[in-house]
C-alpha cells in the first residue's frame, strides 16, 4: 500500500547574493542557505504527521514545499503516485483542491477586506463549483462550530478574535474536501484555553472526512497530543523520525534528548535538569561541516565532524541521523 | 433576501466606522465641506452665473475693470455707475464672477480627468510591476526612473507648445506624466503584501495570478489608491492652473488659471483691480488646500500607523 | 514568608485605558498583589487579561490615554503613583524596580551598539562617567553569560538568546530590587527559553531579586516562581504558592487553564480547552467575570462579583471554591 504523500530527497536552496564588491574581488562561489536539505518521509491516510524544530530548521519551508506553495530547488513529492512537482500550471491548480493548508497567523491570513462567507466561497469560486454555494458554505461554519451561522457570515476578520478566526481559516481549508492538510503551527498564536478547542476539532474532522495533516510545530509536548508519527529537524535536515511515543520515551538523536530535557513541566516539582547540549544554533548560510550538529553534541567523535551521517532505519519505521556510538 | 440585508449591513458598519473617524478630523472636515461646496457650484454652474463668459454678449455688460458693488459699503465715495456685481469686471467688461463659476468646471475637469489617467496607469504599472517582479518590473521602473528625472513643468509646457492647448491635450499631458509617484508607493505596498498569509493562501486554493491581482492585491491597496488620488488631484489642479497662467491654456474656454492670465496680460495687479486676481487665485488655494487635507485625514484613517494604545 | 514590609505593594489598583468616545477599558480592575523581598512571584494569564498593564503601571511608564482611577502603589517605601516624573526617574525607576520589556528583543535601537545603549540607560539614572559606565557594561555582560568583549556589537549582530540577556543586562544595570519580567521567553527557541529561565533563577539567588514574571505560559512560572496569581479579565482569581496552586486549584478558571496545557511526560490525553472568549472589558456585565465560560456557574455567579477568600494558604475569588475541595 503506497501512502498519500511520499517526499522524496526535497532540497530547497536559497542563494545568497555577495555584495558588488566582494563579487568583484573576492572571485568566491556563491553562498547558499540550505533551508531544506534532503528531507524524505511519507504520511499515510488518516494519520497526522508531525513535524518538530526550532526556528530556522526548515519545517515551515518543508511544509510549503510538499504543497508547491514554493517550488524546490530538486526533490519530488508524490500525492497518489504523482509527482506533483512535475505538473503544469494548469493541473497544478486542480489539485490544489485536494491539498490545503492552514496557515500560522490568523490575524493576517484572512484578507482584511473580505467578508467571512466570501472567505470561504473563494476556493468555490476559483475551482468552478457548480453546486449550491450557500449551502456548502453554511455547512463549514457548522463544522467549525462557528454557529448560529448568521453571526459570522457577514462580518469581517477583524470583528472576530483570533480563535474564531483560525476557524475561519480551517473552514476555508476544508471548503473544497482536501484530502491532505499541511497546518503550519495552527494554534501558537492563540490563548492556551483555545489552543485544545482548536486541536480537538482538527482531529475529529480527520476522522470524519479521511484526513491526513503535516502538523508543524515546535512544540514537542503539543506534538505529543496530536500526531501519530513526528520527525524532527535540525537546520535542514531530519535527524530522527518514527512513531510519537516511542520518539519522546526513548529518544536516540542527542538534539532530541536536549529539547525533551529543555521544556518545562506543568508540575511545579520537576524542574528542568540539565540539557545535553552546548552553544548556539549556527548561521543558516554557514551549516558545520559533517553531521551538522557536531559542533553542540556532547558526544561528537572524528567521524562526527567529517561525514555527513545518513537516515537510517534502526527499529521497524524509526530512523536517526547519527553515526552509530 | 437575508442574505442581501447582511451584506448590506456589513458595508454600513465600516462606512459608519470611517465616517466617524474621518469626521474627527478637523481639517479634513473643512476639506471635505469645501470640496463639497465648489461641487455643488460646479454642478448648479450656469444657473447662478448671469452672464456666459464665452458669448459674446457678456462683453461690456459693465465698465471695464470695475470693482464688486459691495466696494460702496466700504467706500461710499465710488459712482455706483463704476461698480458691477459681485466681484467686478475684467478689461473687456466681462463679469468676474461668472468667469470664476465658469472656471471652476473647467479647472475641476481637468484637475480630475488627468489625475484619474495618472492614477489609473500608476495603479496598474505598480501593480503588475511589484506582483511580477522580474524583468518586468526593472523594465517598468526603469521608465518610472526616466520620467521621475525630467522636470515635469518643463516637459509639460513643450508637449503643450507642440501639441497645443486645447482642454484634451491639457489633460492628456498632465495625465501622462503623473503617474510615476504612484506607481511606485503602489509597488511597494505591492511587494510587501505579497509575501502576506493571506495571499499565499489565495494562491493555494488556485487562484491565477490575474485574480490576485485584481481581486485580492487592489481591494488592499485601494486605502493608499484613495489617499494617492486626493493628493494627486490637488497637484494636477495646480499644474493645469500653472500651465495656462504661462499661456498654454485653453483660450475657448474659461479656468481659473486661464483668468490669472488674462489678469497679468493687462495688469490688473497695477491697475489696482484687486477683484480680478483674487478670486481666482484664492479658488485655486481653497481647492488644493482642501484636498491635502482630505488626503491627509483619509491618510489617517486609512492607514493607521503607530497607533498609541 | 518574611514579617518586613513587601518590596512592592499593590493595592486595590484601577487602571483602565480611555478611548476616544470617553468609554473606559477595564485593563486592571481592583488588583491587590504583593512581592517582598527575594520573592518571585508569576502572574499569568491570557491575552487581554490586563497583566502586561499592571507592568506598565508599577514602572510608570503608561500610554497617554492610561488612567488610573485609584488605589496606591507602594514600591520600595515610595508611592509610585503620587510621585512627579522627575523623582520617578532618579529614584525609582531602574533603581528600584526595573522592567523587561515584552518582545524585547525588538526594544533594542539597531542603529546604536549594544554596550551603549546600556551605558546610556546608566548614565540617565546615575551619576557615573562615561568610563564608569562603559565598565559597568562588561561587568554585567559577564555576569549574564556574555562575552564581555563584545559590547561594541549591534542587535542584529546577536542571536535571539544573546539580545534577551542584553535586555537582561541593561534590566540589571542600576542594581534593581525588583525586576518585572513581561514574557520574556516567549518568543524564544525551547532550548535558548531552558538557558534563559536558568539565567534568570541563577541571578535572582545571586543578586537576591524580587521578580515578577509575567506571561501565559504557566510552565515557565512553575519552573522558577515560588508564587503564582492568576488573572483573568482584569481581576486576579486565585494567588497562593504554585505548588498549592498548581496541585489544588480551586478556582475553576485555573482548573481549566492547567488542564489545557499539554505535557511532554505523562499519558497521551485529550486537551481540555474552555469555551467561549473571554469578556468585553469595556462593559463588564455584573456578577463573576468567568460565569459565562464556567462550567459551574450558578444565578449567585452571575449576580454577585465573589470576594477573595483564603482557604488552605490560597486566596481564591469564587463562590464555590469551598464545594471543590
Amino acid at each position: 500500500m503506497t501512502s498519500l504523500i511520499q517526499v522524496r530527497n526535497l532540497v530547497k536552496y536559497y542563494p545568497l547574493r555577495r555584495s558588488f564588491f566582494s563579487g568583484l574581488f573576492g572571485g568566491q562561489k556563491m553562498g547558499y542557505v540550505k533551508a531544506v536539505d534532503d528531507v524524505s518521509f511519507h504520511v499515510d491516510e488518516r494519520e497526522i504527521f508531525g513535524i518538530v524544530g526550532e526556528s530556522g530548521c526548515g519545517k515551515t519551508t518543508t511544509g510549503k514545499l510538499t504543497i508547491r506553495l514554493l517550488e524546490s530547488t530538486s526533490g519530488s513529492v508524490y500525492y497518489k503516485d504523482r509527482d506533483i512537482m512535475t505538473l503544469n500550471k494548469k493541473d497544478m491548480n486542480r489539485l490544489r483542491a485536494e491539498i490545503q493548508i492552514v496557515f500560522q497567523n490568523p490575524y493576517e491570513s484572512l484578507n482584511p477586506r473580505s467578508l467571512i462567507r466570501d472567505i470561504i466561497a473563494e476556493p468555490l469560486a476559483v475551482q468552478g463549483y457548480c453546486g449550491d454555494l450557500e449551502e456548502e458554505i453554511a455547512k463549514s461554519l457548522e463544522v467549525v462550530g462557528l454557529t448560529p451561522i448568521e453571526d459570522f457570515l457577514y462580518r469581517y476578520p477583524h470583528e472576530l478574535s483570533g480563535g474564531q478566526r483560525q476557524r475561519v481559516a480551517i473552514a476555508r481549508a476544508l471548503v473544497l474536501k482536501p484530502r491532505f492538510v499541511v497546518a503550519d503551527e495552527p494554534v501558537s498564536m492563540l490563548d492556551m484555553s483555545m489552543r485544545g478547542g482548536i486541536l480537538n476539532l482538527m482531529i475529529d474532522l480527520k476522522d470524519k472526512f479521511n484526513l491526513s495533516y503535516l502538523f508543524i510545530t515546535h512544540d514537542l509536548s503539543m506534538a505529543k497530543c496530536v500526531c501519530d508519527r513526528l520527525a524532527v529537524m535540525y537546520l535542514g535536515k531530519i535527524v530522527e523520525m518514527g512513531a510519537t511515543v516511542d520518539m519522546i520515551d526513548e529518544p536516540i538523536h542527542p538534539y532530541v534528548k536536549a529539547l525533551i530535557e529543555a521544556i518545562p513541566d506543568s508540575n511545579p516539582r520537576i524542574k528542568i535538569g540539565e540539557i545535553s547540549i552546548r552553544g548556539d544554533v549556527p548561521a543558516a548560510s554557514d551549516i558545520p561541516t559533517g553531521c551538522r550538529f557536531h559542533p553542540r553534541c556532547l558526544y561528537a567523535k572524528a567521524p562526527c565532524r567529517e561525514k555527513e551521517p545518513a537516515l537510517r532505519e534502526v527499529a521497524k519505521g524509526r530512523y536517526v541521523a547519527c553515526h552509530p556510538q | 433576501m437575508l442574505k442581501r440585508k447582511g451584506r448590506f449591513s456589513a458595508y454600513l458598519r465600516r462606512i459608519r466606522s470611517f465616517s466617524s473617524e474621518f469626521f474627527s478630523n478637523r481639517l479634513g472636515v473643512f476639506g471635505f465641506v469645501v470640496l463639497v461646496a465648489f461641487a455643488a457650484v460646479v454642478a448648479v454652474g450656469p444657473r447662478i452665473a448671469p452672464y456666459n463668459p464665452l458669448s459674446l454678449k457678456s462683453i461690456g455688460v459693465g465698465p471695464p475693470f470695475a470693482p464688486p458693488s459691495w466696494i460702496r459699503l466700504i467706500d461710499p465715495s465710488v459712482p455706483e455707475s463704476d461698480t458691477f456685481g459681485l466681484l467686478g469686471t475684467d478689461e473687456i467688461g466681462r463679469d468676474i464672477f461668472s468667469q470664476v463659476v465658469y472656471g471652476s468646471r473647467i479647472s475641476l475637469f481637468v484637475g480630475f480627468s488627468a489625475a484619474l489617467i495618472s492614477i489609473t496607469v500608476g495603479t496598474i504599472v505598480g501593480l503588475v510591476a511589484g506582483y511580477f517582479g522580474g524583468i518586468l518590473d526593472q523594465l517598468l521602473m526603469r521608465a518610472t526612473d526616466i520620467l521621475l528625472t525630467i522636470p515635469t513643468l518643463p516637459l509639460m509646457i513643450v508637449l503643450a507648445a507642440i501639441l497645443g492647448s486645447s482642454i484634451f491635450n491639457l489633460v492628456v499631458v498632465i495625465g501622462a506624466l503623473g503617474w510615476q509617484s504612484t506607481a511606485r508607493i503602489i509597488r511597494s505596498q505591492v511587494l510587501s503584501l505579497k509575501e502576506s498569509p493571506f495571499v499565499e493562501s489565495s494562491r493555494a486554493i488556485g487562484s491565477s495570478d490575474f485574480r490576485i491581482i485584481f481581486r485580492i492585491l487592489l481591494p488592499n491597496v485601494a486605502p493608499l489608491v484613495y489617499v494617492n488620488a486626493a493628493l494627486t488631484v490637488a497637484n494636477v489642479i495646480f499644474l493645469e492652473a500653472g500651465l495656462s497662467f504661462l499661456g498654454l491654456g485653453d483660450p475657448n474656454h474659461i479656468s481659473w488659471g486661464l483668468m490669472l492670465f488674462y489678469a497679468n496680460e493687462y495688469m490688473a495687479a497695477m491697475r489696482g483691480a484687486w477683484w480680478y486676481v483674487v478670486p481666482p487665485g484664492l479658488c485655486i488655494l481653497l481647492v488644493v488646500m482642501s484636498f491635502i487635507f482630505v488626503g491627509h485625514a483619509l491618510d489617517d484613517v486609512l492607514n493607521p500607523r503607530l497607533r498609541r494604545r | 514568608m518574611s514579617q518586613k514590609a513587601p518590596l512592592l505593594e499593590i493595592e486595590s489598583l484601577k487602571m483602565y485605558y480611555q478611548l476616544k468616545d470617553k468609554r473606559y477599558v477595564r485593563a486592571v480592575d481592583d488588583i491587590d498583589l504583593s512581592i517582598h523581598e527575594g520573592e518571585t512571584l508569576g502572574l499569568a494569564g491570557e491575552s487581554g487579561c490586563g497583566k502586561s498593564s499592571i507592568a506598565l503601571t508599577i514602572t510608570g511608564i503608561l500610554p497617554d490615554n492610561a488612567k488610573i482611577l485609584g488605589g496606591k502603589i507602594l514600591l520600595g517605601g515610595y508611592d509610585v503613583l503620587r510621585l512627579n516624573e522627575e523623582t520617578l526617574r532618579r529614584n525609582v525607576r531602574w533603581k528600584i524596580a526595573s522592567i523587561i520589556p515584552q518582545s524585547a528583543m525588538s526594544a533594542l535601537d539597531p542603529v546604536i551598539r549594544i554596550g551603549d545603549q546600556i551605558a546610556e540607560a546608566i548614565m540617565l539614572h546615575e551619576t557615573v562617567s562615561r568610563k564608569e559606565a562603559n565598565e559597568k557594561v562588561r561587568r554585567l555582560f559577564e555576569l549574564v553569560g556574555l562575552d564581555s568583549s563584545r559590547t561594541g556589537n549591534y542587535s542584529h549582530e546577536f542571536s535571539g538568546g544573546m539580545r534577551q540577556r542584553s535586555m537582561i543586562a541593561m534590566a540589571l544595570a542600576c542594581n534593581p530590587k525588583l525586576v518585572v519580567a513581561d514574557e520574556p521567553t516567549t518568543a524564544l527557541d525551547v532550548i535558548v527559553q531552558a538557558e534563559i529561565l536558568k539565567l534568570i533563577e541563577d541571578l535572582r539567588a545571586r543578586l537576591n531579586l524580587s521578580l515578577l514574571l509575567i506571561t501565559h505560559d504557566l510552565k515557565t512560572i512553575a519552573e522558577i516562581c515560588d508564587n503564582v496569581a492568576i488573572m483573568y479579565a482584569g481581576k486576579i482569581v486565585e494567588r497562593g504558592s504554585t505548588l498549592n496552586v498548581y496541585e489544588n486549584p480551586r478556582h475553576p478558571y485555573t482548573r481549566l487553564l492547567l488542564a489545557s496545557i499539554p505535557n511532554l511526560r505523562g499519558q497521551r490525553r485529550k486537551l481540555l480547552f474552555i469555551p467561549g472568549a473571554p469578556p468585553d472589558l469595556l462593559d463588564p456585565h455584573p456578577g463573576c467575570r468567568f460565569a459565562p465560560r464556567c462550567p459551574c456557574a450558578t444565578q449567585t455567579c452571575r449576580q454577585e462579583e465573589p470576594e477573595m477568600i483564603t482557604i488552605k494558604g490560597s486566596s481564591v475569588a469564587c463562590h464555590h471554591a469551598e464545594e471543590h475541595l
